[in-house]
């Protein structure tokens, strides 16, 4: 038993209350939640030297009986996955958060606090270990993200706030009708005792709110709108954290809960992946804007990712969760990047931007950085991540490993374009020659994150060799299973008689939840 | 010579202290001077209802196994104490939302008179254990409410609502009379319990007799398609007249059903719960679908409880110890989100002075924090949210749907929430998108009057909803507890 997931989680949440409670003046508002953002990091950084990666148990847990009636609890705990996660959000959160307070948003003690309620969300996401409480923090997320973008957005913000919550809550709700039957049908819904199930409709229902969140195509029709109308730094948490709670929830509850399910719809699944890059890359390529041009490389890159976790081998998945910290990065940083070129320029249209970098050496090495980096050139540590990804899947099928190689071609010429049309070429109409270049405070936002970035590229396996404890995301599952005898026979929590007990011999499995429990269950 | 019952005093307390209350109420109307008389009969009444409260509370405590008591007119049990204890409980909240109403002075006493009168009449009517006392108590508490509904004569569209209220209310009591006189012509008994043992399956006068006991009841719980008079009412009606009758009308309408069916039509269980899943289905549709065109917000709240009288149905259809958990633990934060968000728009009305609308709620939320972020609150309730109370009622319906096999009712309920989704967040929307500079208000005469007692009122509510979602295991424990009195096959 250990708090630190606690801490992790409500630390923020308690930040916000008494940013919004304490009638502080402007400044003091976004340096209390700075500073309480910063704080958070610091607690990650203690709960990640203190985590054993070397064993692919679950830590930190903490488990407090909760609804008794249905057996739900409030159970947290981090994997070593987890961990990077966590520490992503808690990461670019802070810088986030710092840039509002740079900024100067308005009415700052609502925009911290919801601030820092997505940030106990997110962290709560996850780290939940029971199926209520997971649902219960994805759709806390929203609640302060409604609220963000609708009042601190663009012009078209209120058609942006729909687009994104009906798209989310669809998802989200298919997913509570399938947390109902799969939890009920289990007897439990901790998510560490709950065994796998064959059902494909409820494997549907998760995946329905995991793809629209990640997303994939065709359910990212939430995502130029929101990610345009919103201020820059909520793009960059809605598509460096959030996106990352659909691909995580992919990892930890569809993938390893619905084995033979996954198995049948794992062709279909690569489908929408592969289609994800490649029409995600093609879009962003010609995409008129450069958040635009994030926007859809976004969509690329979680189409990458579950290209990853489908490979279904170490290789994909420590490629995947690499990549899942690294997108955060970059794209967090990009999106950063463009709001502070928007408010030089107060547009981010390629047709009126150019010729930024002169003058602007901070500016354009910065974006010089991430761009480089986000397009995986070798040696970065995107690089290592798509190269494992592909690496992954070229031993499941060859041909989704070409379909990734052209994305990756295809990344390289957006970037390049986005690049070039920013910094280089004739000095666009909008930029006047006033402009600055980028100011201490948004260097102390933004080269954090690119220092993470290139620290990352220095020495990938950080991540990848510790995702999954004793670098092992797959475990062979020994098929031969034991005849369960009456007595030992697992009766479904409504009381009914035992069951049939079939043998699956599932084969590899994921390295979490004890897979080997997982040969015998009554279906 | 006519043998006397015995009484059972302490298992009618709940009612008999309101009504004794109510009694008081309408001697202050006469004997209090007109300046003192507001705030003793607020008092009063504010009194009556936490006594009715403890009362209840107490009763539930001492009431472990289920009887009948007076000559077997009225059950005591916990299924009933639990109904009492939230009525109880939604009138002391409606008392503190009314104070500051405008209303005519020489009506106040009387206002409070029949507002106590009604909350007996539902704490009498929740006990009911034959076919008269059901039908006893169900006019006692409606007659009350038409005459609240009426009561402010100054306001447009009250008479309005009143009439309209009392016409298809009278057509609602007399389809339950109707079908009482079937079902007694069918099995010769007036006690639940007995028609249950007298009737048989499918025997056709009994079955027309369910059936129109049922309609008679979902008018008064505003089920569709008999919910006609809900908008018309609720909008009419001054709004502490509408938070409590959208609260209390429900959950005494809804607890009774639950009873009625039970104990009464076992025999014809498997009819009843396809006739609920069905009307479920339809008050979640209809009343999903007609809040997206509401400006108003009464409007709006109306047909949201059109909608949740559907999830609460589901409960019910699932005919199960879960499903009546699940019911009654959705009651709980129906009532406060119920009350809580007609409470802000009791307190917007009067700060404008006009019926509130989704246009004049702009800048609401900055101007006033406190009611802002209670609204959201309980709009997300509404919504089914985590954090609120709201969500786990959801959970446990379609929990109690799911173990019914039923599945499909789950898949209504979730399309209702998608859609009920738009107009929930359009009231968020409205409060906080956009400024208040957009209305061009009249300038108001001096700052708006800090409403202490709606505030506390609205924080009551406010902890209610949230609190819900945190406590539930000891809420659901006493809903268990409470279900042990309905017999389940």
């Amino acid at each position: 038993m250990s708090w630190l997931s606690t801490i992790l989680i409500f630390l923020p949440v308690a930040g916000a209350i008494v940013v919004a409670a304490l009638p502080l003046p402007r400044y003091w508002v976004g340096s209390l939640a700075s500073l309480i953002s910063l704080v958070e990091v610091g607690v990650w950084i203690t709960s990640a030297t203190k985590f054993d990666f070397g064993s692919s148990a679950l830590q930190f847990d903490q488990r407090q009986s909760w609804v008794s009636d249905l057996n739900i609890s409030y159970h947290v705990g981090q994997y070593a996955f987890s961990v990077w996660l966590v520490g992503l959000t808690t990461v670019v959160m802070a810088a986030c958060v710092i840039y509002g307070w740079w900024v100067g948003r308005e009415r700052p003690r609502a925009y911290f606090a919801l601030m820092l309620m997505t940030t106990g969300a997110v962290v709560g996401v996850f780290t939940a270990q029971d199926l209520l409480l997971f649902y219960a923090f994805f759709e806390a997320m929203l609640i302060p993200l409604y609220i963000l973008i609708g009042v601190w957005g663009g012009a078209d913000r209120l058609r942006a706030t729909l687009t994104f919550v009906i798209y989310t809550v669809v998802g989200s709700l298919l997913m509570l009708a399938s947390i109902v039957a799969y939890g009920l049908q289990q007897g439990t819904f901790d998510l560490t005792k709950i065994g796998p199930s064959s059902s494909t409709w409820i494997f549907l229902g998760f995946v329905a709110a995991f793809v629209i969140k990640s997303p994939l195509f065709p359910f990212h029709g939430w995502l130029p709108i929101t990610y345009r109308e919103s201020p820059p730094e909520i793009s960059a948490v809605l598509s460096g954290i959030v996106s990352k709670a659909g691909l995580y929830g992919l990892l930890r509850i569809a993938i390893p809960k619905f084995p033979e399910v996954v198995a049948d719809w794992r062709v279909a699944l690569l489908v929408l992946a592969s289609i994800s890059l490649v029409y995600g890359s093609l879009l962003a390529w010609r995409a008129p804007d450069f958040r635009g041009v994030v926007l859809y490389s976004s969509l690329a890159q979680s189409g990458l990712i579950v290209i990853g976790l489908l490979a279904n081998n170490d290789l994909g998945f420590d490629g995947a969760v690499l990549q899942m910290v690294n997108h955060a990065l970059m794209s967090s940083s990009l999106f950063l990047l463009a709001g502070m070129v928007e408010r030089r320029t107060s547009t981010g249209e390629f047709a009126l931007l150019g010729g930024m970098a002169r003058g602007r050496p901070a500016l354009a090495t910065v974006m010089m950085t991430v761009g480089i980096i986000s397009l995986a050139v070798p040696l970065s540590t995107s690089f290592a991540g798509e190269f494992l990804i592909l690496a992954g899947v070229f031993q499941q099928q060859w041909a989704w490993a070409v379909v990734g190689a052209t994305g990756i071609v295809l990344a390289a010429m957006y970037m390049l374009r986005a690049i070039s049309a920013v910094l280089h070429q004739d000095v666009g109409s909008a930029v006047p020659d006033s402009a600055l270049d980028l100011r201490g405070g948004e260097l102390a936002v933004v080269v954090p994150l690119v220092l993470c970035l290139i620290g990352l590229s220095a020495y990938p396996n950080l991540i990848s060799g510790h995702a999954f404890g004793a670098n092992k995301a797959i475990v062979q599952v020994s098929s031969d299973t034991t005849k369960l005898s009456d007595a030992t026979c697992t009766k479904s929590a409504n009381g009914g008689a035992c069951q049939t007990v079939m043998s699956y011999a599932i084969g590899p499995a994921l390295n979490i939840d004890e897979p080997a429990a997982w040969t015998r269950y009554a279906p | 010579m006519i043998v006397k019952p015995h009484v059972d005093w302490f298992a009618l307390s709940p009612s008999l202290s309101l009504t004794g209350i109510a009694f008081v109420l309408l001697l202050v109307a006469v004997l209090v001077p007109r300046n003192a008389r507001k705030p003793v009969a607020a008092f009063l009444a504010f009194g009556g209802f936490v006594g009715s409260f403890a009362l209840a509370v107490l009763l539930y405590d001492r009431s472990a196994t289920a009887t009948t008591a007076v000559h077997d007119a009225i059950f005591r049990d916990r299924w009933a104490a639990l109904a009492q204890v939230l009525l109880a409980g939604s009138g002391a909240v409606a008392v503190l939302i009314s104070y500051r109403e405008k209303m005519r002075e020489e009506h106040i006493a009387e206002y409070y008179a029949l507002l106590t009168a009604a909350g007996a009449g539902m704490a009498f009517f929740v006990q009911a254990s034959n076919l008269m006392t059901l039908f006893l108590g169900l006019e006692w508490f409606s007659i009350a409410l038409y005459v609240l509904t009426a009561i402010d004569i100054d306001l447009i569209g009250s008479l309005e609502a009143g009439l309209k209220y009392l016409i298809v209310g009278a057509v609602g009591s007399a389809t339950l009379l109707f079908g009482s006189a079937l079902v007694y012509g069918a099995t010769g008994q007036l006690s639940f319990d007995q028609i249950g043992a007298a009737g048989h399956a499918h025997d056709a006068m009994l079955v027309a007799g369910l059936a129109m006991v049922i309609a008679g009841l979902a008018f008064k719980a505003s089920v569709a398609p008999f919910h006609m008079w809900t908008p018309d009412a609720y909008q009419g009606a001054p709004t502490p007249v509408t938070a409590f009758m959208s609260s209390a009308t429900k959950i005494a309408a809804l607890v009774v059903t639950y009873r009625v069916l039970t104990t009464a039509f076992p025999h014809d269980q498997r009819l009843w719960t396809a006739g609920i899943a069905a009307l479920a289905i339809i008050s979640l549709a209809w009343g999903n679908i007609a809040a997206l065109v509401q400006l108003n917000m009464k409007r709006i709240l109306a047909y949201s409880s059109v909608s949740h009288a559907g999830f609460m149905l589901i409960g019910i259809a699932a005919a199960s110890p879960l499903g009546a958990r699940a019911l009654m633990y959705y009651l709980v934060p129906y009532a406060a989100m119920s009350l809580g968000a007609f409470a802000v728009v009791a307190a917007r009305e009067r700060e404008l002075g006009v019926p509130v609308t989704l246009r004049n709620l702009a800048g609401f939320g900055w101007e006033r924090p406190f009611l802002g972020i209670s609204m959201w609150v309980f709009v997300l309730g509404m919504l089914g949210f985590p954090l609120t109370g709201g969500f786990f009622g959801k959970f446990y319906v379609f929990a109690a749907a799911y173990r019914h096999g039923w599945w499909w009712l789950i898949i209504a309920g979730v399309i209702a929430t998608m859609i009920s989704a738009y107009y929930y967040l359009g009231i968020v929307r409205a409060m906080y998108f956009r400024e208040s500079a957009e209305l061009q208000l009249a300038p108001a005469r001096g700052a708006p009057n800090r409403e202490l007692l709606l505030s506390a009122g609205v924080l009551i509510c406010l902890v209610v909803t949230v609190g819900s979602f945190f406590a539930v295991q000891p809420l659901i424990d006493v809903a268990r507890h409470a279900a042990l009195a309905l017999p389940f096959a």
